[in-house]
């Protein structure tokens, strides 16, 4: 018997080390959510169940007090809101990025990645919705930002970028939903058929939808994915510009600048990955996934917090540019006020998270170092949360009239809102990997060099 | 059987050691005129379509439709709601201005062509569907973690029990099973 040895992307080091079978991927991802939880996992969740109170009670005594509860001033009519929408957001863009753009670019690293970090999407937007719908002020009425028939015969302006994020954000979430979903299907029906009590198996079986993994199945199954994928590669680079034309339409210095939404793209995924890399690098520790979540998808992932942290530097200095170079004295003004005026603290913050951190990575060493990249993760997203907020602050603080300005300064309610928003977020990433396939198992057996088909050249007997 | 239900065969179920049995097998199936089988594997097997004889899903021309669907809709709400149900100026610009309507128009269009993707997928594949005759084997429940099965469905004009056995057992086959349903 002839066969032609295929090697696995010839050259490359392998996807999942440890010499697993595919009974092994299936013990061993199936055994998160089946066996008992560490101790870890229920003091986080109590910790994250807590935070999430801090959320609820925060935007009771919101919804009862109205928004004057928090640091708003005049002219800063925008604070810590918008900020936390944005930076949610964003951080939701590396989970699209890593299951969409990848799976187009056919980087199968992404395989053993991409359940976790589409999660964290979806649980990332999840935040960022709350802002938009709570700081209305009048939250009985936010349905008006839909455009539903009512008895005042008014339409929602369809001219206002607030109201295209309305539908980008809201699109984004359902086909996140959706294509998370769509992933999900054959990993549930593992869990139907392994699972050992009634209750697992009504719930599990309900949610396979009666997947058999036949062929006739997996052809349907393969072109939705693809397509998904299709959908989903234009909104990595559409939500963000969206959202940054909720400040780029407007006329204020400092926001009004056409590098707004590649800009705000790269942020995006620049902040995500960030997230992805702090996620996984705890996941893999304590759920023991070194052989699925190698060094080489990390260090792949700070590649990309490289590129785009680069990238991100490179529009700060071109803002700076342009302002110059436009003859624009309040334009001008706005960029030197960044940097040295009432805010030049948070701006410095800012640079030294974005822009200096990741220059870490150009050494291969730190690039393959677990505490190095685990610290550089979070710094990057406390300087892209900064970065909102000297974009968000600084230009409506100092503004056109100098007898208008003042200073913003954040109340006990905004600081709780936000960090109650960490509750949701933990509270949902936790309940996920106590209950669901962390990682994707049919994806990544696909991608073992067992799943390679062997074609024999002449026929044998 | 004594009992007022009558079983009868509804397949039969053979399982392979790997995705290369599993693609030769579909291959012999195919060249033997059978149209009715399926073969089962925990993941995607890349040229399977080819070796069972299967045409390429037909999903991407739905997709397709409803984004066509999804934003002339949605260009069609906003030009209505601003252009005849509720004209406003607003900045000076004409009612309508279309490149204003462009982030909407685009987003609708991908919620419904996302939707379509994962409701066609399933109306294609004839899911939800909780009952199956492959469900009625014990051994089935391998092939979402590392089992290769082929299945033949009684209903396939080819299908003898004996013979249809014996071919799987040829393709190199283990643990041959009839499945009887109601």
């Amino acid at each position: 018997m002839s066969t032609t040895e295929y090697i696995i992307g010839s050259g490359e080091p392998p996807l999942v080390t440890g010499n697993h079978t595919f009974a092994s991927v299936t013990e061993h991802i199936c055994g998160i959510p089946e066996g008992k939880q560490p101790t870890w996992w229920y003091l986080a969740f109590g910790g994250a169940l807590s935070l999430l109170m801090v959320l609820a009670g925060s935007i009771g005594y919101l919804i009862w007090e109205g928004t004057g509860i928090w640091g708003l001033n005049n002219p800063v009519g925008w604070g810590w809101a918008i900020i936390n929408f944005v930076w949610w957001v964003g951080i939701g863009h590396a989970g699209t990025l890593i299951s969409a753009i990848l799976f187009l670019l056919r980087q199968r690293w992404r395989t053993s990645i991409n359940r976790f970090a589409e999660a964290m999407t979806l649980f990332a937007v999840m935040c960022a919705l709350i802002f938009p719908a709570i700081h209305v002020g009048r939250i009985w009425v936010v349905y008006w930002m839909f455009p539903l028939p009512n008895q005042m015969s008014m339409w929602p302006n369809f001219r206002s970028p607030l109201l295209w994020d309305v539908f980008a954000v809201s699109t984004y979430f359902t086909a996140s939903l959706l294509f998370w979903f769509t992933g999900l299907i054959p990993d549930l029906a593992t869990f139907r058929d392994r699972a050992r009590t009634k209750i697992k198996r009504l719930i599990f079986g309900f949610l396979a939808l009666g997947w058999r993994g036949g062929n006739r199945q997996w052809r349907h199954y393969e072109l939705a994915y693809l397509l998904l994928a299709g959908i989903s590669t234009p909104l990595v680079l559409s939500v963000h510009s969206v959202v940054s034309t909720d400040f780029a339409i407007s006329i204020i210095p400092g926001w009004h600048t056409t590098i707004f939404p590649p800009y705000f793209v790269a942020g995006a995924i620049f902040s995500g990955f960030a997230m992805v890399v702090t996620l996984s690098i705890i996941a893999r520790k304590l759920y023991h996934l070194e052989d699925f979540i190698t060094l080489n998808h990390l260090e792949k992932m700070n590649k990309i917090m490289l590129l785009t942290g680069m990238m991100v530097g490179y529009a700060y200095s071109m803002e700076f540019f342009i302002a110059w170079y436009s003859g624009n004295i309040y334009e001008q003004f706005a960029f030197i006020n960044r940097a040295t005026g009432p805010y030049a603290w948070a701006y410095w913050i800012m640079i030294s998270c974005n822009v200096l951190v990741p220059q870490l990575f150009w050494f291969k060493n730190l690039r393959r170092s677990i505490p190095v990249m685990f610290i550089a993760s979070i710094l990057i997203n406390v300087g892209m949360w900064f970065e909102r907020f000297v974009i968000v602050v600084s230009s409506l603080a100092n503004d056109f009239l100098p007898s208008s300005w003042d200073y913003y300064s954040p109340t006990i309610w905004d600081i709780l809102t936000f960090i109650g928003s960490f509750g949701l977020f933990f509270t949902l990433f936790l309940l996920f990997i106590r209950f669901l396939p962390i990682i994707a198992m049919a994806e990544v057996k696909g991608v073992m060099p067992q799943a390679k088909v062997e074609h024999t050249e002449v026929a044998h007997e | 059987m004594n009992n007022a239900i009558v079983k009868k065969t509804q397949a039969v179920l053979a399982e392979f050691d790997s995705p290369t049995a599993l693609l030769k097998t579909a291959e012999t199936l195919r060249d033997a005129g059978y149209k009715k089988f399926d073969c089962h594997s925990p993941f995607a097997i890349h040229g399977m379509d080819r070796a069972m004889g299967l045409k390429r899903s037909p999903l991407g021309w739905m997709v397709g439709l409803a984004a066509v669907v999804g934003t002339s809709s949605a260009l069609a709400l906003q030009w209505w709601t601003s252009t005849i149900d509720y004209p406003l100026v607003i900045s000076g610009k004409p009612f309508f201005s279309f490149q204003a309507y462009v982030p909407v128009t685009f987003a609708l269009g991908v919620l419904l062509s996302a939707a379509t993707a994962l409701i066609g997928m399933l109306a294609l594949n004839g899911l939800p569907r909780f009952h199956h005759p492959v469900f009625y084997s014990d051994r089935f429940s391998r092939a979402s973690d590392d089992g290769f099965f082929v299945s033949v469905e009684s209903d396939d004009k080819m299908f003898n029990v004996e013979q249809t056995r014996t071919l799987l057992q040829q393709c190199g086959g283990k643990n041959i099973e009839i499945l009887e349903g109601e």
